[in-house]
């Protein structure tokens, strides 16, 4: 079912981010600090700081993958012969082992993921800065894709505490959580954090401006 | 009629008529603005009931067994962290512990403790807080992932030992397509008013 739009202007109104309750804002208290009546969250008309913030996490995501993929995330000692595995080839072992659709799951999860929530989020907060008006509807479910998949990056993480939790037998099998497990983890936690950064109602401001 | 607004676009509206389980899609940004259940408290109580009996139970149980030339190791939910806390990967323990045991037995635990009153006609200490918080853990528990983790270790390990599934693993599966249907029935919009009438 689809609602029918009574208007998009809507400078006199501000939201709460929280419980999503629309609350009409008096004239000249547009920059006023407001709270929710509802659920009492401070409410801001737009997320504050946001593209700098969003920024910060990227980059810091962005130099944490590089050593996330090129350091070892874990050691798997079997029979006294220990053996590093990074992020790939714990995907070439599941393809070798004929696992193709698990594999295929791993290096989406772990490989492509990140990447493409680095890349995505950057076009987003590029395209608001110079206040592009080129479809927001699609950038507006890019945002929504980016914040859906990028959960699916703990994967990796979650093999190593299994691994870890199951294999402890000395020198016979054993499991070491290694650097690599940590810029990892930083990675998906930077990732998540610059999607709670950005505020996609920043995608439909331009238009708004050029529109009102 | 009551205004909404988009919170993807910032389009405020009249709020729609919607049939029970249809949704509100936004004409601007296709975002959803919101899934009607009118009975909501019901069901997610019930359903949240069910999820806190089995998130005790993959919590209380091993989880699996793995056997090596007649040696057995066993794991339960909780030891994974308490293993990596113990080779000093004290930041991934503490990320793996909030994603996958306090962020959803949090989540749980808030939910009973603000539904269950407004399914009595009354409301909790704290209820507008706690659910709040259910709301802002949402995106840090990440049950379903840690269950496609611990497929593709079961993988891994496969060939070179028995695993012997535990108890805690068959609930742990259940958990997970009732938490997911847990949160597609919660309709937020309509909990918050039912909290905002038992001021
Ligand atoms: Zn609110
Ligand atoms: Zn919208």
């Amino acid at each position: 079912m689809t609602a029918s739009l009574a208007s998009f202007t809507n400078r006199p109104h501000a939201q709460c981010e929280v419980c999503n309750l629309v609350m009409s804002v008096p004239r000249g208290l547009e920059a006023a600090p407001l709270a929710c009546s509802r659920c009492h969250a401070a409410v801001h008309r737009r997320k504050p700081e946001s593209l700098s913030r969003t920024w910060a996490f990227v980059i810091a995501a962005a130099i944490c993958y590089v050593p996330a993929n090129l350091y070892p995330i874990m050691t798997v000692t079997r029979f006294g012969r220990p053996e590093s595995n990074t992020i790939l080839s714990g995907v070439v072992f599941l393809f070798e082992h004929g696992m193709w659709p698990l594999a295929l799951i791993v290096f989406v999860a772990s490989v492509v993921v990140p990447l493409l929530k680095l890349v995505g989020l950057v076009g987003l907060v590029v395209s608001v800065q110079r206040r592009s008006r080129w479809r927001p509807r699609d950038r507006a479910s890019l945002y929504r894709a980016v914040e859906a998949v990028g959960r699916w990056s703990m994967v990796d993480i979650y093999v190593v505490t299994v691994l870890v939790a199951l294999v402890h037998l000395g020198s016979l099998a054993s499991v070491e959580a290694e650097a690599g497990a940590f810029f990892f983890g930083a990675v998906v936690v930077l990732t998540l954090l610059a999607s709670q950064s950005f505020d996609p109602r920043l995608i439909w401001d331009a238009i708004e401006a050029d529109d009102g | 009629m009551p205004l909404i607004g988009c919170h993807e676009c910032d389009a405020v509206i009249e709020e729609p008529i919607v049939p029970d389980g249809g949704a509100a899609i936004c004409r601007r940004c296709g975002g959803t603005l919101f899934r009607r259940h009118r009975k909501t408290v019901e069901t997610t109580l019930a359903l949240m009931l069910s999820a806190a009996i089995l998130f005790l139970v993959a919590n209380a149980f091993p989880f699996l067994a793995f056997e090596i030339q007649g040696q057995l190791s066993q794991t339960t939910l909780r030891s994974g962290v308490v293993s990596l806390w113990q080779q000093d990967q004290h930041a991934v323990a503490a990320l793996v512990l909030l994603t996958t045991i306090v962020a959803p037995g949090v989540q749980i635990g808030l939910l009973l403790w603000v539904l269950m009153p407004i399914h009595l006609g009354r409301r909790s200490w704290g209820a507008i807080s706690a659910f709040r918080w259910v709301e802002r853990l949402h995106p840090w528990a990440m049950m379903d992932v840690f269950l496609i983790g611990i497929l593709v270790a079961l993988v891994k390990l496969s060939d070179m030992a028995e695993i012997i599934p535990g108890i805690a693993l068959w609930a742990f599966a259940l958990l997970i397509p009732l938490m997911a249907s847990a949160f597609a029935f919660l309709d937020p919009e309509i909990v918050w008013r039912r909290l905002e009438v038992r001021r």
